[in-house]
């Protein structure tokens, strides 16, 4: 498992040159142009996420459908990425575990970042033993095992949640939740750093001096500031979840087999390496070129949004 | 040293206890009771059951219940497998010795890439080699470490046949040839970890050089007619290093991760192997003894850092 994706620590001093005032969406699309990479990782990443939306009316072919004077075949023009072992079309199935590896990714960011930045703002504001509390409880946190713990909390929840909610909708909930919930700190560490320079700069007190209330000057003028390493670390964090759901699923222990995510699909092309390699070769490089791309689009997105940096 | 070896030692104590909290509450939340089945056979009776259950304290408050599950792991009972059949203490060290060497070797292996290429990527930043290591480095964290093992099994066992896929603690050659099976077979899970970590500790080596080379002591050091070989090595890496230890140390858990994962494609008899068979054989003792083993490496990690961040940074004094 990935684990934390290191912060590209590129340092540039030199001060940016005079240019004429732009808005600052503006000012961080032009810095994103420029990164050449991110751009073309934005392109790879919006080919596949479309291509998995689209995907049933694309490639009708049911991801059931057990054919077994096809087994284990090549890429074919019947089969373009060939077949599995029940002469499963592989291409069915990637297209739809690509919706679910995706869905997971996003859906466990958001949560990520939503328990961040509430923890973050609540200890960057509140000072004294509120924040020292919940400082520790991150640091708590940061220093858990967090796959073995991973493994533990499905192992233990899987089967209930199962029966309540179904068992696709079951483990969906019970692996955001719980990617999701172990990747929050890095971004409450982050938000609270910012708050803690934000508060005491001149444009807050200004609010505070106008008679904001505490409320108004967080949510207006505090969060909206601190906003832009949280969306890179955020950017990144779908790549650490898709990673993080690729690899339970990898154990054995993630999406049930009927769910072909990409993950299940390498676990399960695991025992037939030598006769059917593609088998294993299109999920593996599926996860690699979407982590690829979201890591390089979050290096380019913190070119464009870190306005400190002059390009 | 001893002073602040002592107190080090102290602080890790709470984090220990808040992970025990925490792995017991997240058992204790669990739905399901061990009981279960024996509470619906009909052909056990109730009081029979019923003593079970306290005689194994089921019913007791949840506070008690920790303090007596914790006591019992501080003093070392362990509880017993139900799947191997032997006390969980004896499994877990027959297992930790293949995993931490494993560990050992893929971090000083990542090491050795990282630093030699991080810091000669740092002193001449936006070469070619920069820029050729820079997409490297980002393609090699990018490969989650199960496809590359899979890759490296596809190419080195399958189509090249050089090196075994299945890592073996009883291999049948003595003297040098069994040095030389070990060797063999170690590679690749060594070889895996070791490039992914190598990969995104190259750029944490890149950028901390890359900090520090610009100070003004940096300057002062050529300026005194030092070789540019002992500016770098001794003024600028020594220094650079600091933030590295604290992100290696950060990135220790992750680590873990990736090493659960060798282990079960190379199906090295480590303990990681041995939690991934736990759950499927749903054998509870284990797989809480092992998650518990993991969070006190971490921890364990975590305090050598700490060390080494003395060590290299003369402003930190051990008191």
């Amino acid at each position: 498992m990935a684990g934390s994706i290191p912060a590209s620590l590129t340092v540039d001093g030199a001060g940016a040159p005079l240019r004429p005032q732009r808005s600052w969406s503006a000012e961080a699309w032009r810095r994103f142009r420029r990164h050449k990479l991110a751009l073309s990782g934005a392109f790879i990443l919006a080919v596949i996420v479309v291509a998995v939306l689209v995907a049933p009316w694309l490639w009708p072919v049911p991801i059931n459908e057990i054919d077994f004077s096809a087994r284990l075949q090549g890429p074919s023009l019947k089969h373009p990425l060939g077949t599995d072992d029940l002469g499963q079309d592989l291409l069915a199935r990637m297209l739809y575990g690509g919706r679910i590896s995706i869905a997971v990714g996003l859906t466990a960011m958001l949560i990520a970042i939503v328990f961040g930045v509430i923890i973050g703002a609540i200890a960057g504001t509140a000072r004294g033993s509120v924040d020292a509390a919940l400082m520790w409880l991150t640091d708590l946190f940061l220093s858990l095992p967090q796959l073995p713990l991973l493994l533990l909390i499905i192992y233990l929840f899987r089967d209930s949640l199962k029966a309540i909610v179904g068992p696709e909708a079951g483990v969906f909930i019970l692996i955001v939740i719980v990617i999701g919930g172990f990747r929050w700190m890095p971004v409450a560490r982050l938000v609270r750093a910012q708050f803690m320079s934000l508060r005491e700069k001149e444009f807050v007190e200004a609010a505070r001096a106008l008679g904001a209330s505490r409320v108004r000057v967080v949510l207006r003028h505090i969060l909206p500031n601190s906003l832009g390493p949280v969306i890179v670390a955020g950017t990144i964090d779908v790549a650490a979840a898709i990673i993080a759901e690729s690899t339970l699923s990898f154990l054995g222990l993630g999406f049930p087999p009927d769910i072909p995510t990409w993950g299940r699909i390498l676990f399960d092309a695991r025992d037939h390496l030598d006769v059917a390699p593609h088998w294993a070769l299109f999920p593996g490089m599926c996860i690699f070129l979407v982590v690829l791309s979201i890591n390089y689009l979050g290096d380019g997105l913190r070119d464009a949004l870190d306005p400190r940096k002059g390009m | 040293m001893a002073k602040y070896l002592v107190r080090r030692l102290l602080i890790a104590v709470p984090s220990l206890i808040g992970i025990s909290v925490i792995l017991f509450t997240i058992l204790a939340l669990a739905p399901g009771d061990p009981f279960e089945e024996l509470a619906n056979n009909p052909n056990v009776p109730p009081e029979v059951s019923a003593n079970l259950r306290a005689q194994f304290g089921i019913d007791d408050p949840v506070m008690v219940r920790y303090v007596r599950w914790a006591s019992s792991m501080a003093t070392g009972d362990w509880g017993f497998s139900f799947a191997s059949r032997i006390d969980v203490d004896q499994l877990i060290l027959q297992r930790l010795p293949v995993t931490l060497f494993i560990l050992g070797a893929s971090q000083v292996l990542a090491l050795l890439i990282a630093i030699p290429i991080g810091v000669y990527a740092a002193t001449r930043p936006y070469s070619i080699f920069d820029q050729i290591a820079n997409t490297l480095a980002f393609v090699g964290f990018s490969l989650p470490t199960f496809f590359t093992g899979i890759l490296f099994i596809l190419l080195f066992s399958i189509h090249l046949d050089w090196l075994p896929f299945v890592y073996r603690t009883d291999l049948a050659e003595t003297g040098w040839a069994w040095w030389w099976a070990q060797f063999k077979q170690s590679i690749m899970p060594i070889t895996v970890l070791g490039l992914f970590q190598g990969a995104s500790w190259t750029r944490f080596v890149r950028s901390a050089v890359l900090d520090v080379i610009r100070l003004d002591y940096v300057t002062t050091a050529r300026a005194k007619g030092l070789t540019e070989r002992s500016v770098i090595v001794k003024h600028a890496l020594r220094n650079a290093l600091i933030p590295v230890v604290t992100l290696v140390a950060l990135e220790m858990p992750g680590i873990f991760g990736g090493a659960i994962v060798t282990e079960q494609i190379f199906r090295v008899p480590g303990i990681g192997s041995l939690l991934v068979s736990a759950i499927l054989a749903n054998d509870t003792p284990v797989i809480m003894a092992v998650t518990f083993v993991f969070a006190c490496l971490v921890v364990f990690f975590n305090l050598i850092a700490d060390i080494l961040y003395g060590w290299l940074d003369p402003r930190i004094t051990y008191r």
